[in-house]
């Protein structure tokens, strides 16, 4: 069939089949309904529930705002699809375009979309992870039992780990008059995602908000009594701490498993894949019938070297969705680069934190408007000569222009006079990533090499 | 002979009925600078965006070299500026501290817990129309409502609107730059006192509630319960009549442009009267096709910025013709249709950026409940006259009148 009538026939009744329920999914099949696919929809997710927006889990849910089981993703279409809720897909055979699930069913598709996500990483000692109180935050199912038991009022909530999720849940406790413990491993909280100058006023917010926040420590293990429930955590500078609920916030490990023997180029970093969201195989063939799209998703990036960027952000989500089901039916002169800058938000201690570019690759930070004694500023990320990243906290309304310099590659320093530009703003000073032979969990865009069919874990350093 | 500056074509009176086939001109120079000392005009929707949300560009007049008119001159005496003509950090402390008194976090509950008094408002206006068959839209109905309401979130006493409104109509009137062109205008000085007086005038009652706190927001404005604390008498002040201002002028002209507009769509007219629903997509459309807020006037560059490979010279005025980026077809498909259902509605006429419109969500729920029962309760409105008379003010545009025939007003 020449190309031209196969996009034809595909759009008119080829078979799609979407592993991942979630935002990316939905999004990606609204946008095929949009675009005029009028063939067979098929939507495989492993959690029983239609498509949930994830952030208010850790924000409005453990406040009691939001009711868990009202968080459901709003619709912009009706997408006619067969959902398979509640059931795992297990395998992919290329050869034979099949999905295997886990209840032993296969589904065919002529083109399929992996939008699997990821999932929170699990506390690494098994046993100790079983304790009753200890939690990790990730899905509806999480939030609900998390929800209840701080309604329960704990003694005292232990926090691991000082990411984005981590933070925001101390915030949430704090919120309620919870007692609450946050232990982190690096100097300050988000120093993985925003660096330590950037750290270090974070480490100050928890702090005034009354949180007993311990960096530079690892947690060695956890207690239980005799009946499995937690009762202490052990701390590696010796100390411990009593508690009755442990929230794991070690970061998010990339659903990939199942891809394990398929020949996808697939692995603990995520599915590669083109500009256009089209992976590639083992051998960094890219396919024709297989495209990747959100948080799975790694994808070279023009804006940053053509490096692989995996982005653990929404925005990134629905944006890579649209590009891969706009390109999924489209010819290839049609297909669309999925070139978004990478965008994420956070609400934590009543402040409202956004970042635009790629923070961990900024060699240097000058703080061009505000201040960070006040905590209100924005801060400008420089790599060999220009801006590559932004961060705001309660300055949200400038980043749009920050977007803009980034993606014209303006030059750092900022030399320009900006509005409310401080004395301590003038000069850029070292941005202070961690150690990067140190995988830390907190950030949310990871650099993950050129080799888009690499499956060893090696880490890339962020900085040459 | 040759044709005056567009500029001035866009200022003149001639035009405000339908300035649109002019912004079609103007975007054609997306950065126009037609007479030395003069402002840089931009009229394309992403350049507009662009500026709104750069830190380069200043609402301080404090900023302004080129202060050859008055109207961008700051104020030598009187009150302080309000928050629309201030930069960070000051702006942004006055905006919070009176933000805490208007919506979430602190008042989540402010513009929603007035929906049934809206609706009791407008009830009141209409019935009181009952038996007419000619009705002005602006005088009986468009200008009365959002000014009760205003009134009664400030503070204000509603019986005393006649006598505010002496002082309000030389501010407006100072805020329209096609003004300096007219001997006759009330001139910038007339402005400066009548802000001054109207001051005055909420000093009294800011004074009245500092001993006996309401709920309203001149109480809550003095007694600061936000962690940015109180602003001084002289802060509450500037942002008490900015707040009074901003919070009628532009709703009226929404509300009438929203009517005449669907006048001259009567099947959009027919279909919010059936599903009052629609009425919130209809808004937004007008915010797009008939902005209440044509151009902000105040904008000045703190350094030399390049734009579209033009250097606009630090301290020159900027204006920002939002109703031009709002037709820019490089942003909106069709942009001369009135078309609720488009699916991308992201218009400029709260503006972006820091300075975005304050009270766009009383004004939203406002005109939504106005045109929502305007449909349902004028028996087969017909417009007398189109177009209606407008006012003169380039920048808050709108009609002066807006004569409706109609066959009667349903219960």
């Amino acid at each position: 069939m020449p190309a031209e009538q196969f996009h034809e026939w595909l759009r008119r009744e080829g078979r799609i089949v979407v592993v991942g329920a979630s935002l990316a999914g939905l999004r990606a099949a609204e946008t095929l309904r949009a675009e005029g696919f009028t063939g067979s929809l098929t939507m495989i997710g492993d959690e029983p529930y239609e498509p949930y927006d994830r952030p208010p889990l850790s924000k409005a849910v453990l406040l009691g705002m939001s009711a868990p089981d009202r968080t459901d993703l709003p619709r912009r279409r009706e997408i006619d699809a067969t959902w398979r809720l509640g059931v795992a897909a297990t395998g992919l055979d290329l050869a034979a375009h099949r999905v295997r699930l886990a209840d032993g069913d296969e589904v065919p598709y002529d083109r399929l979309l992996i939008a699997t996500g990821v999932r929170a990483r699990p506390w690494p000692r098994e046993e100790e992870a079983q304790l009753d109180g200890v939690f990790t935050l990730r899905t509806r199912d999480d939030a609900v039992r998390l929800h209840r038991r701080l309604k329960a009022g704990p003694r005292r909530v232990f926090v691991i780990g000082a990411g984005f999720t981590g933070s925001e849940i101390a915030s949430a406790c704090r919120h309620q008059g919870i007692a609450v413990t946050v232990a982190e491993r690096a100097d300050a909280p988000l120093v993985g995602a925003l660096g330590g100058v950037i750290g270090s006023v974070a480490a100050e917010l928890h702090r005034d908000n009354g949180v007993d926040l311990r960096t530079g420590v690892m947690v060695t293990g956890l207690e239980g009594d005799s009946v499995g429930r937690v009762r202490a955590a052990h701390l590696s500078d010796g100390s411990v701490v009593d508690t009755d609920v442990v929230v794991v916030s070690l970061g998010a490990t990339r659903n990939t498993e199942w891809l394990a023997d398929s020949g996808l180029g697939a692995g603990p970093r995520g599915i590669a894949c083109d500009a256009g969201c089209r992976a590639f195989d083992f051998r960094g063939i890219v396919t024709d019938d297989v495209y990747v799209a959100g948080d799975v998703a790694r994808s070279p990036h023009a804006l940053f070297g053509y490096q692989f960027l995996s982005l653990e952000h929404w925005g990134n989500a629905v944006a890579q969705a649209e590009v891969a089901a706009h390109n999924m039916i489209s010819a290839s002169a049609d297909r669309r680069p999925h070139l978004w800058v990478p965008a994420f938000w956070s609400a934590q201690f009543g402040v409202n934190i956004k970042s635009v570019g790629v923070p961990t690759m900024g060699e240097e930070i000058m703080i061009t408007q505000g201040s960070l004694a006040e905590r209100r500023f924005v801060g400008v990320y420089g790599y060999r000569g220009r801006v590559i990243a932004a961060v705001s906290f309660d300055n949200t309304r400038w980043l749009e222009f920050y977007e803009g310099q980034i993606e014209r590659g303006a030059p750092f320093p900022v030399e320009y006079p900006t509005m409310d530009r401080r004395p301590e703003g003038r000069k850029p000073v070292p941005a202070d990533f961690p150690d990067p032979s140190l995988p830390t969990h907190g950030a949310t865009v990871t650099l993950s090499g050129y080799s888009p069919a690499d499956r060893r874990l090696v880490f890339t350093p962020a900085r040459h | 002979m040759t044709q005056a500056p567009l500029l001035r074509r866009i200022t003149d009176y001639s035009s405000r009925a339908d300035p649109y086939p002019l912004y079609e001109e103007l975007r054609r120079t997306p950065v126009l600078h037609e007479e030395e000392g003069g402002p840089y005009v931009i009229s394309s929707y992403y350049d507009i965006k662009g500026l709104l949300h750069d830190p380069r560009i200043s609402s301080d007049a404090a900023n302004a070299t080129a202060v050859d008119d008055e109207f961008s001159a700051p104020e030598a005496t009187g009150l302080p500026p309000s928050f629309l003509r201030l930069d960070p950090p000051e702006h942004d402390r006055l905006r919070r501290i009176a933000n805490s008194s208007f919506g979430p976090p602190h008042r989540p509950d402010r513009i929603d817990g007035l929906r049934g008094e809206l609706g009791a408002i407008v009830s009141d206006l209409l019935d009181g129309l009952a038996g007419a068959e000619r009705i002005d839209v602006v005088d009986q109905f468009a200008y009365p409502f959002p000014v009760t309401v205003i009134c009664r979130l400030l503070g204000v006493p509603r019986e005393e609107e006649p006598r505010f409104r002496a002082w309000v109509d030389p501010i407006v009137a100072g805020l329209d730059p096609g003004n300096r062109d007219d001997p006759g205008a009330p001139g910038p000085k007339a402005a400066q006192e009548a802000r001054v007086q109207l001051g005055m005038y909420l000093a009294g009652l800011v004074e009245e509630r500092t001993r006996d706190p309401r709920d309203d927001m001149l109480s809550d404005l003095v007694a600061g319960h936000g962690p940015d604390g109180a602003m001084s008498m002289m802060e509450v002040l500037s942002t008490a009549v900015l707040l009074l201002i901003a919070g009628h002028e532009t709703t009226v002209n929404l509300i009438t442009n929203g009517m005449l507009t669907l006048l001259r769509h009567p099947e959009y007219l027919e279909r919010l009267r059936a599903d009052p629903g629609l009425s919130v997509r209809i808004v937004e459309e007008l915010l797009r096709y008939e902005p209440p807020v044509q151009l902000v006037p105040q904008r000045t560059c703190i350094t030399d910025i390049e734009l579209r490979g033009v250097t606009i010279p630090k301290g020159s005025r900027i204006w920002l013709v939002l109703a031009a980026g709002n037709r820019d077809p490089e942003r909106f498909k069709d942009p001369d249709r009135f078309d609720p259902d488009r699916e991308d509605i992201e218009h400029l006429g709260f503006g972006s950026g820091i300075h975005s419109c304050f009270g766009a969500p009383l004004a939203r729920l406002e005109a939504q409940v106005a045109l929502a029962e305007l449909a349902r309760r004028l028996d087969n409105p017909r417009l007398a006259e189109d177009p209606p008379p407008y006012r003169t003010n380039a920048v808050l545009r709108g009609p002066r009148h807006l004569t409706v025939d109609v066959d009667g007003v349903l219960p």
